[in-house]
């Protein structure tokens, strides 16, 4: 992305709003983006943790795969959507409930990791037979070519790429959205349903990628705008740019694709067992799965860790060292965690240097820091559970 | 008392054979939040251009070069609990370093503060 000039990038449909906000924009997986407005990274961030943050995340890669022919049985129209993209990934779609949304990984054929998304079925019946899927922005394009092709004549992808995305994250993002939407507060964590508003169709799914309990909000362009200003509205709620959205994420001990996820890491090295499916393991019928189940047996060379580093940051490619000073990984994100007010960073290392208290340094500048592995995540999440 | 300041957003002032050395008050909105400032050790002989400071935003790492050589005479030790206060302050308790001036003609290259404002514009 570096390379891109800045006539190149595309803009979102709140472009305006942000440059109006004093947003800094940046340029973020081809999109002209905030990466902070006026009040900074460290207190959008603690903001976030304490009320409700809003996020423009419309760079990253909404769409709606739906089967060519139903057969009007919802069931079989479900199993028949999620057989045609179960073979690209290592999640149970067809066991999906109506409504439900599942973190997966795309994989290629040695179990590397070509993108993490969420896919999620429809909640009403007559919209069975078709997936919402969202994808990340830097591998959108194919993604969505890698989708398309695997399901060509049978179902159709339908990008939502030029709608807006908005994340409302943070304890007061409930009450935040329920005042305009009173039917949100009854969303699962990773659920999603769709939603009339002012003339309009919101795609609202309880999910988020801080830690916090939350929603991401499709909205059509049209409409951005008004849905923002009606959040925006609301004394609990700031704009929160791409940065804090960042150090929330490593706080909350997520991957980030790209960095913590590549093509060579399998979703086992990455500590992401739960994203591969029960039936899936047993059925064996993944991209990659002869390598996955062997590092599900235990076989691993690495696996990704956190770690509390004393001292300056420890920015992605910093190198990690055992006790004797021998170089044994590479830390994939580094920075400050404004909640815990020191460096945190995320790694790979071999496992048997992967235990919780283990005793390890990183080189900063030349210089070796003292680093200690910690239990994931950083900051504890906060996602809603339903009462039972 | 003057202040000089260079090209890459440092400043230095000047009393006698002394210079303070820290970031300017544009080159810290840049930066963001600052929140680790790593200094030189005292007693350090540096040339002009060479990297002496670092400063860490929660983004990422900067480099401060010396704006003139010189020997590190005292470094700001209340930036290690308190790196807001290059934010908060740059050109007062948020300095960095104290440089003890080797050649007082290598302060003739820097621009003084009207140079430097319409350097930012």
């Amino acid at each position: 992305m570096a390379d891109t000039s800045p006539q190149d990038l595309k803009t979102v449909p709140l472009n305006d709003v942000h440059v109006a906000l004093g947003g800094r924009m940046v340029p973020f997986g081809g999109y002209s983006l905030p990466v902070q407005y006026p009040t900074g990274i460290i207190t959008e961030h603690k903001w976030t943790r304490e009320h409700a943050g809003l996020f423009d995340v419309s760079h990253m890669g909404p769409s709606f795969l739906l089967l060519n022919e139903k057969s009007g049985d919802p069931d079989a129209d479900h199993a028949a959507i999620a057989a045609l993209v179960e073979p690209l990934i290592c999640g149970d779609i067809k066991g999906l409930k109506p409504g439900q949304i599942r973190y997966t990984l795309l994989l290629n054929e040695t179990g590397g990791a070509l993108d993490d998304l969420m896919i999620a079925r429809p909640a009403d019946p007559a919209w069975a037979g078709s997936l919402y899927i969202v994808v990340n922005a830097g591998t959108k394009d194919a993604d969505f070519a890698r989708i398309a092709a695997a399901s060509a004549g049978k179902a159709t992808l339908n990008r939502a790429d030029n709608c807006a995305l908005l994340a409302l994250q943070g304890p007061d993002a409930v009450a935040v959205l329920s005042s305009i939407i009173p039917e949100v507060a009854e969303l699962g964590f990773m659920t999603y349903r769709s939603f009339p508003w002012n003339g309009t169709v919101l795609v609202i799914a309880r999910s988020g990628y801080t830690g916090e309990d939350g929603f991401e909000i499709l909205v059509e362009p049209e409409h951005a705008k008004a849905f923002w200003d009606a959040l925006a509205l609301d004394g609990r709620v700031k704009p929160i740019g791409l940065g804090a959205r960042d150090s929330l994420r490593l706080e909350a001990g997520l991957p980030l694709y790209g960095h913590d996820l590549d093509e060579t890491i399998s979703p086992t090295e990455a500590g992401l067992n739960f994203a591969v499916s029960k039936r899936r393991r047993e059925a064996a019928d993944f991209p990659g799965a002869a390598r996955i189940l062997k590092e599900y047996g235990g076989e691993l060379s690495r696996v990704r860790v956190g770690l509390l580093v004393d001292g300056a940051p420890a920015r992605e490619g910093a190198e990690i060292l055992d006790a004797s000073g021998a170089v044994i990984g590479k830390v994939t994100s580094g920075g400050f965690s404004p909640s815990l007010s020191r460096a945190i960073a995320l790694g790979f290392v071999p496992p048997d240097h992967a235990a919780v208290g283990t005793k390890l340094s990183v080189s900063v500048r030349g210089r070796s820091q003292s680093a200690e592995v910690a239990a994931l995540p950083f900051v504890p999440h906060r996602y809603y559970r339903k009462p039972v | 008392m003057t202040i000089k300041f260079t090209q890459d957003h440092e400043y230095i002032r000047i009393e006698g054979q002394t210079g303070i050395v820290g970031i300017t008050a544009y080159a810290q909105e840049q930066l963001g939040d600052i929140v680790f400032v790593e200094l030189p050790a005292i007693g350090k002989t540096v040339k002009k251009g060479d990297e002496t400071a670092v400063v860490e935003s929660v983004k990422a790492a900067s480099e401060i070069y010396a704006p003139v050589g010189g020997t590190i005479e005292a470094v700001n030790e209340a930036l290690g609990a308190e790196p807001a206060m290059v934010n908060q302050d740059p050109l007062g308790t948020g300095w960095m370093y104290q440089i003890h001036i080797g050649d007082p003609s290598e302060l003739d290259g820097l621009m003084d503060e009207a140079a430097y404002a319409d350097f930012i514009k």
